[in-house]
């Protein structure tokens, strides 16, 4: 081991299936972890619960950001219409909400759909150029066929030899640690 | 999951089919005295009311049906014999219609010759509007839902019966031109039934509208069937919290489709503002039936929206029991704001006769929608997609 010169930014493990990493996360969770990650090459159902991931807050931001869309589409349009430049418009009234709701209701879903796929972007931590997973060799199987765990240094609950015998207790393989070269 | 005989059968339990049956023939027999006793022209546009409202809940069940057998969707297998159910009660609504046939006179101002003879506008529509071929055209509906939904229920009894392979693929192969007949039909439909009470007015997007009632109805009465069935120890582990909150989602998602349409038809009336055409949402907007209009607005999409905007709401069943009762009470309403102003021009005048009609047709309704229920599985047991459809679950 080469923990002496070189400083640890966590550990990998390898899974042999879906199924298998299912039950190995479900298992880190159990154990304490809080800063780990799965890796496969496609969505498996029901990882989040196996994770212990809580709801999303992106439909929090959707709600907000559509609802000041909204009003501010509406107040937009009253104010350029009623205050800003009255103009009189087939004889309807200065501030016609009916008008309005059309161009209110696209900037309710202009502002709601910027913000989730912006959003989306800041709680999945993007855009990311490197993360120090990229210096496993072996990490470019997730794309493929690889399925894997990985936990950070920066858990609380981290040890290296600890943490690796762990690892392999519950079914991983190819074991490493991840180290800055 | 545990499927056995006792779970996914009703046995034991006509006594609600035998009760709404009476509670049915009741309502059936009051709205007759209702005729001598308050006046034909009430009676008539009480009955309507009914009509419209049980035939939308039976076409809702027939186009869920379709909708599922189209798209292949997993998760509504398990909910599918309710749809199915419901479907198959249109046969029996043909019956109904007769008493629309034998109150035209007192419905449609079209239908009497002299009237239309002084007017220009209906003169021009009589080829169309005209007593005879509505009744035919009420026929071709009712022959083209009744040859849909029974040969779907057939096929799905038969599927329960034996393990025939491909019986999938004949579910497609009639859902695909059964999808393009229930469209026509139903906006055909709505045209000849509910906006040829005011003969003068016409907007195209009327048919869509009835449609977006529609299926806001079916999906509030599959939620309250399978809820009262869960209530008594029925389907636990079969229709889960999951499908639930899909039912929901598709309730939260037709509300706002429901305003989206309501809004495009009073839109453009608005801005074109043609007396001809305007004339109609002004009848609506007198006296009480302002109040009225103004609860659908807020009832039927600004409050549903907030409600069930959320996950939790869409995962809370208690607050599901109260949506689906509050949908179908909207849908009511929205029909009989529909219907009434052409008879109580200047203010809303609710009657007995709007409660008896509706108990009349819905108690009949009921029970046999109850009959198709109990004399199936309540689950597709062969569908291929069953076990898929009962683990199914939301991301």
């Amino acid at each position: 081991m080469s923990t002496e010169n070189k400083k640890i930014l966590g550990i990998l493990a390898e899974f042999a299936n879906p199924g298998e990493l299912l039950k190995a996360a479900e298992k880190v969770r159990d154990a304490g972890y809080r800063k780990f990650d799965v890796h496969s090459p496609f969505p498996v159902h029901g990882m989040d619960n196996a994770m212990g991931l809580k709801q999303s807050k992106l439909g929090y931001v959707a709600g907000i950001a559509g609802f000041i869309g909204c009003t501010s589409g509406m107040v937009l349009q009253w104010w350029v219409s009623a205050v800003e430049y009255p103009l009189v418009i087939s004889g309807k009234p200065f501030f016609s909400h009916q008008a309005f709701i059309p161009i209110t209701f696209e900037m309710t879903i202009l502002f709601a759909a910027v913000a989730t796929v912006f959003g989306m972007f800041h709680l999945n931590r993007l855009p990311q150029l490197f993360h120090n997973l990229f210096y496993s060799e072996q990490f470019a199987k997730v794309t493929d066929d690889g399925f894997m765990v990985s936990i950070e240094a920066g858990d609380s609950k981290f040890e290296p030899q600890k943490t690796k015998a762990f690892l392999e207790s519950i079914g991983g393989t190819s074991l490493e640690f991840i180290e800055a070269k | 999951m545990d499927l056995n005989r006792e779970n996914i059968r009703l046995q034991e339990s006509s006594k609600f089919g035998t009760f709404a049956l009476f509670a049915g023939l009741t309502g059936l027999v009051l709205t007759a005295i209702g005729y001598f006793a308050i006046s034909p022209g009430q009676m008539f546009h009480s009955y309507l009311t009914a009509f419209v409202f049980w035939v939308t809940i039976g076409l809702g069940g027939l186009f869920f049906t379709l909708l599922h057998h189209l798209t292949g969707a997993v998760w509504s297998v398990v909910l599918r014999k309710f749809s199915e159910s419901l479907m198959a009660v249109l046969p029996w609504m043909l019956l109904f219609f007769i008493p629309v046939v034998l109150g035209m006179h007192e419905l449609y101002h079209w239908s009497h010759a002299d009237v239309v003879a002084k007017d220009h506008l209906l003169l021009g529509k009589a080829g169309f509007l005209n007593p005879t071929f509505f009744t035919i055209r009420g026929i071709g509906y009712f022959a083209i839902w009744i040859i849909l939904s029974m040969s779907l229920f057939r096929l799905s009894v038969k599927q329960d019966i034996e393990h025939t392979a491909g019986i999938t693929e004949k579910f497609k192969k009639i859902s695909a031109p059964g999808m393009l007949l229930f469209a026509l039909s139903l906006t055909f439909a709505s045209f000849d039934w509910l906006m040829s009470l005011d003969p003068h007015w016409y907007s195209t997007i009327f048919g869509v509208y009835i449609f977006s009632g529609t299926v806001l109805a079916v999906l509030a009465t599959l939620l309250l069937v399978t809820l009262f069935l869960r209530a008594k120890g029925f389907l636990e582990g079969v229709i889960t919290i999951e499908h639930y909150q899909d039912v929901a989602k598709l309730l939260f998602a037709f509300t706002v489709f429901w305003a989206y349409i309501a809004f495009s038809q009073y839109f453009l009336i608005w801005y074109g503002n043609i007396p001809e055409e305007t004339v109609w949402f002004l009848h609506r907007w007198q006296g009480s039936w302002k109040t009225v209009s103004m609860v659908i607005v807020l009832g039927h999409f600004v409050l549903p929206f907030i409600i069930l905007v959320t996950r939790s709401s869409k995962r809370n069943l208690k607050l599901l029991w109260v949506m689906g009762f509050w949908f179908l009470f909207i849908h009511w309403l929205d029909i009989y704001w529909l219907v009434l102003p052409t008879f109580h021009k200047h203010s809303a005048h609710f009657s007995w006769l709007d409660f008896t009609a509706m108990l009349g047709i819905g108690g009949v309704f009921m029970s046999i929608f109850w009959r198709n229920l109990t004399g199936n599985k309540l689950v597709p047991m062969n569908d291929p997609e069953l076990a898929e459809s009962l683990h199914f679950t939301n991301m």
